[in-house]
C-alpha cells in the first residue's frame, strides 16, 4: 500500500519537475557540481595518499634504515688532522648489530657515492650503491635480467654491477646492458644483472629524510648502479675530498652511508629501533647518524594525507551546500507558486503529510537525479587528471556512497521546509491564492 | 497510528453515516465564527442555526460580506467554528482533528468552485483522480471510476485534455465529475455558473438539477436568482445572521 502510493507520488512528482523542464535541470545543476567535486576530490586526495604510501611501501614497512649523517662543524676544532673528518655509521657498527639484536632477519650495509657512468661515449649522473648480495631482501624491486650480486662476487671483489632499468634506458638505448662494460672513475665494470627500478632518494627525502650527508649532490642522478661492497672499498676508498672556496679543503673519512636492518614482522619494528638507538648512542659520540623508520613515515602520511582529504572533501562539500541552498530556494518559490494547487489539494482531502510526501519526494527526485548524474561526472573528472594532469587518482566505493547519501541527505533537508510549509497554508487562504 | 484507527473509525462510520441522524445531513447550532483582527476582534457569522436535511436542494445568497464564503468553508469542514456545534452525519467536526477534516471533506463532501480550480499539470482524468487518490483507491479502479464519472458529465472524448484546452463550461463539468468521485452525500457548490456564459450555467444548473434527482444533497451558493428558484429552499444571510429560512418541508 504505502510502496504503491509512493509511486504514484514520484509519478506525480516527475510530471511537475517535467512541466518545468529549464528550472529542474539548473536546479539539478548545483547537486551535480557538488556531488561530482565531492568524489574528484576524494579521488584525487586518496591517488596522492596512496601514491605516497606506495613510496614508503618500498621503503619497507619491516625496515630500519640507519644513515649517516654529517655532525655540526664545531668538532673540526679538537681534531689532530686540522682537516681530516671522521664520522658516520661503521663496519663495527654493523657488526654490533648483528651480535646483540636478537630478532633481527638480514642486516644490509651500503656505501653509497654519487658518481658519472659512462658507456661507450654516452655519459649519465648515478649514485654508486656498494652492497652487499642479500640487499635484494630489503626492497620489492625484482630482477628483470640476469643475476644480483653473489657472495662470491664479494669474496672476490668481482669488477661487476647490476643496473637499474632507468640506468638502462639512458645509457644502453637499445644495446643489450648484460655483458657490456660500464666505466666508473677510472675502471670497468661488466654489467651482469637488471633490476627494477625504485626510486628510494625521493621517497626518504620527500618524508623528512632530507639532509642526509649524500642527499645534497644526488638530485640530478638517474638510477642505481649495484657493485660489491668490498669492490668499492678498493676501488673508491673512504675518504672523500671537497673543495670549498675559502677554507680550502675539507677531506672525510666515512665508512658506511647506510645500514638496513630488516626485522621479522611489522611488531618488532618500533621495540627493535629503540635498541638500536641505544645501542648506536652509546658509540657515537657525535651526533652523527639519523634512523628513519618507514613504518612510523606510514603513519604519518597516513594522517596527513586524512587532513588533506578532509580539507578537499569540505571545499567540494561546501559546494554541495550551496547547491543544497539553491533547491531549497527553488522548492520556495515553486510552493508559493503552487500554493493554489495546494489548497484544491487540501479541499479534495489532502492530509498535511501527504502535501509534504509530494513536495519532498519532488526535492528528493531532484537530488538523487543530481546525485547519479554527479557521479558519473565525478567519475569522469579524476579519469582527465590522471590521463592528462599525470596525478594518479582513486575512487573509493566509500566516497560514491558518501556522495549519495550526502545528495540524499541533502534533499531531505533542504526538502522538508519547503515541504513544511506547504502543508501548514491555511486551505482557505490557498483556495483564493491568484 | 492514532490516525489510522480514527480512519477505520470513519470506515465503520461511513456504513450507517444516514441511519443515526434522522435524514439530517448537517446541523448548525448556535455557530459563530470570529477573526481576531489586530485587537478588533471581526465577527463573521453570528448564531447560525441550520438544518439541511439529506437529499436537499439549498441556495444560500446574501450580498458580499455576509459571510457566505465562510459559511461554505464551515459545511466543507475547511474551517472550524469559534463557539457552538456543527453536525456532520453524526460528528461534531469543532471536535476533530486536521486530519480528520481532510479525510471527512475527502469523504463526504464534493467542492465545486467559481473558478473552477482543476489541477493545470493533470488532465481530465488525472483532475477527477485526485480526491479518489487521498481516499487511497487502486490507481486501476480510480482510473475507471474516473473515465466513467467524465463520461456521464460529457466528456467521455477529452479524457486526455489539459484544463486549459478545454472551454469554462467543460472545466466546470470536470469538476463537477471530480466532486463526485468518492460519492459524496453533500455537494457544495460556490458560485458554479458565476464564471460562465449563460448556455454553460444552463448546462451545468441541469447536471446539478440532475444530482439533487439522484439524491444528492445540494448546497449552492449564488448570486444568481434563477438558482435560487429551482432550489427547494432558500437561506438568506445578512451580517453573518440568518435573514429568512422558510421551514423546510
Amino acid at each position: 500500500m504505502f510502496l504503491f502510493r509512493f509511486k504514484r507520488t514520484a509519478k506525480l512528482g516527475l510530471k511537475s519537475l517535467w512541466m518545468h523542464k529549464l528550472r529542474s535541470s539548473l536546479t539539478t545543476l548545483g547537486i551535480i557540481f557538488g556531488v561530482s567535486s565531492v568524489i574528484a576530490m576524494l579521488a584525487i586526495g586518496e591517488g596522492a595518499s596512496q601514491e605516497a604510501q606506495a613510496q614508503i611501501a618500498r621503503l619497507g614497512s619491516q625496515n630500519i634504515i640507519i644513515k649517516t649523517a654529517k655532525p655540526p662543524e664545531e668538532q673540526d676544532v679538537s681534531g689532530q688532522d686540522e682537516s681530516m673528518r671522521e664520522y658516520g655509521l661503521t663496519y663495527a657498527d654493523a657488526e654490533r648489530f648483528r651480535n646483540s639484536i636478537p630478532n633481527v632477519e638480514v642486516i644490509v650495509p651500503s656505501r653509497l657515492i654519487p658518481q658519472q657512468a659512462w658507456y661507450r661515449n654516452r655519459k649519465v649522473a648515478i649514485e654508486i650503491v656498494g652492497t652487499v648480495p642479500w640487499y635484494p631482501e630489503i626492497t620489492p624491486a625484482q630482477i628483470k635480467l640476469g643475476r644480483f650480486l653473489t657472495s662470491i662476487d664479494l669474496h672476490h671483489k668481482q669488477s661487476i654491477c647490476v643496473v637499474d632499468e632507468k640506468v638502462v634506458d639512458e645509457l644502453f638505448l637499445f644495446d643489450d646492458p648484460l655483458g657490456q662494460d660500464i666505466k666508473l672513475q677510472s675502471d670497468y665494470y661488466r654489467v651482469v644483472g637488471v633490476v627494477q627500478s625504485q626510486s628510494r632518494g625521493e621517497a626518504a627525502e620527500a618524508l623528512g629524510g632530507g639532509d642526509s650527508a649524500e642527499g645534497k649532490g644526488q638530485g640530478a642522478n638517474v638510477g642505481n648502479i649495484y657493485i660489491p661492497l668490498t669492490t668499492v672499498k678498493n676501488r673508491f676508498g673512504e675518504i672523500s675530498i671537497q673543495f670549498s672556496g675559502s677554507s680550502g679543503r675539507s677531506v672525510e673519512r666515512v665508512e658506511l652511508q647506510e645500514i638496513t636492518v630488516k626485522v621479522g614482522s611489522v611488531d618488532e619494528v618500533l621495540p627493535t629501533r629503540d635498541t638500536l638507538e641505544t645501542l648506536l648512542d652509546r658509540f657515537h659520540k657525535k651526533n652523527d647518524y639519523q634512523v628513519i623508520v618507514p613504518l612510523e613515515l606510514l603513519k604519518q602520511a597516513k594522517a596527513t594525507q586524512r587532513i588533506f582529504s578532509i580539507v578537499l572533501g569540505s571545499i567540494a562539500a561546501i559546494s554541495l551546500l550551496v547547491g543544497g541552498i539553491g533547491i531549497m530556494n527553488i522548492m520556495l518559490a515553486t510552493v508559493s507558486e503552487r500554493t493554489r494547487e495546494i489548497g484544491i489539494r487540501r479541499a479534495l482531502g489532502a492530509k498535511k503529510r501527504d502535501i509534504i510526501m509530494q513536495f519532498l519526494s519532488e526535492t528528493l527526485m531532484l537530488t538523487l537525479l543530481g546525485g547519479i548524474l554527479g557521479i558519473s561526472l565525478g567519475s569522469f573528472i579524476p579519469y582527465m587528471v590522471q590521463q592528462f594532469g599525470k596525478m594518479p587518482t582513486v575512487i573509493t566505493g566509500e566516497s560514491l556512497l558518501l556522495a549519495f547519501g550526502i545528495s540524499a541527505g541533502i534533499g531531505v533537508i533542504f526538502g522538508l521546509y519547503p515541504a513544511y510549509r506547504a502543508a501548514n497554508m491555511d486551505p482557505i487562504e490557498s483556495l483564493r491564492h491568484e | 497510528m492514532e490516525t489510522r484507527d480514527n480512519e477505520a473509525a470513519m470506515r465503520d462510520r461511513d456504513v450507517d453515516k444516514t441511519n443515526k441522524t434522522n435524514g439530517q445531513a448537517l446541523r448548525m447550532d448556535r455557530l459563530c465564527k470570529s477573526y481576531q483582527l489586530g485587537s478588533m476582534e471581526l465577527k463573521v457569522l453570528r448564531d447560525i442555526d441550520l438544518t439541511i436535511n439529506n437529499g436537499e436542494y439549498i441556495a444560500i445568497m446574501g450580498p458580499s460580506g455576509s459571510g457566505k464564503s465562510t459559511l461554505l468553508n464551515m459545511i466543507g469542514c475547511l474551517d472550524r467554528p469559534t463557539s457552538g456545534d456543527y453536525w456532520l452525519g453524526g460528528e461534531n467536526v469543532a471536535l476533530l482533528e486536521d486530519d480528520d477534516l481532510s479525510l471527512i471533506r475527502g469523504a463526504r463532501i464534493g467542492f465545486v468552485f467559481q473558478s473552477f480550480n482543476l489541477i493545470s499539470q493533470l488532465n481530465v482524468v488525472e483532475n477527477i483522480e485526485v480526491p479518489m487518490y487521498y481516499q487511497g483507491c487502486s490507481e486501476r479502479e480510480s482510473e475507471q471510476r474516473a473515465k466513467k464519472l467524465a463520461d456521464m458529465v460529457g466528456l467521455g472524448d477529452r479524457l486526455k485534455h489539459r484544463p486549459t484546452e478545454l472551454s469554462g463550461g467543460q472545466q466546470q463539468r470536470v469538476a463537477i465529475a471530480r466532486s463526485l468521485a468518492n460519492d459524496p452525500l453533500i455537494i457544495l457548490a460556490d458560485e458554479p455558473t458565476g464564471n460562465l456564459d449563460s448556455e454553460s450555467g444552463a448546462e451545468i444548473l441541469k447536471i446539478l438539477d440532475r444530482l439533487h434527482n439522484e439524491g444528492k444533497t445540494l448546497i449552492v451558493v449564488t448570486h444568481d436568482p434563477g438558482i435560487a428558484k429551482t432550489a427547494g429552499r432558500l437561506v438568506e444571510l445578512f451580517d453573518g445572521r440568518i435573514k429568512r429560512q422558510p421551514k423546510s418541508e
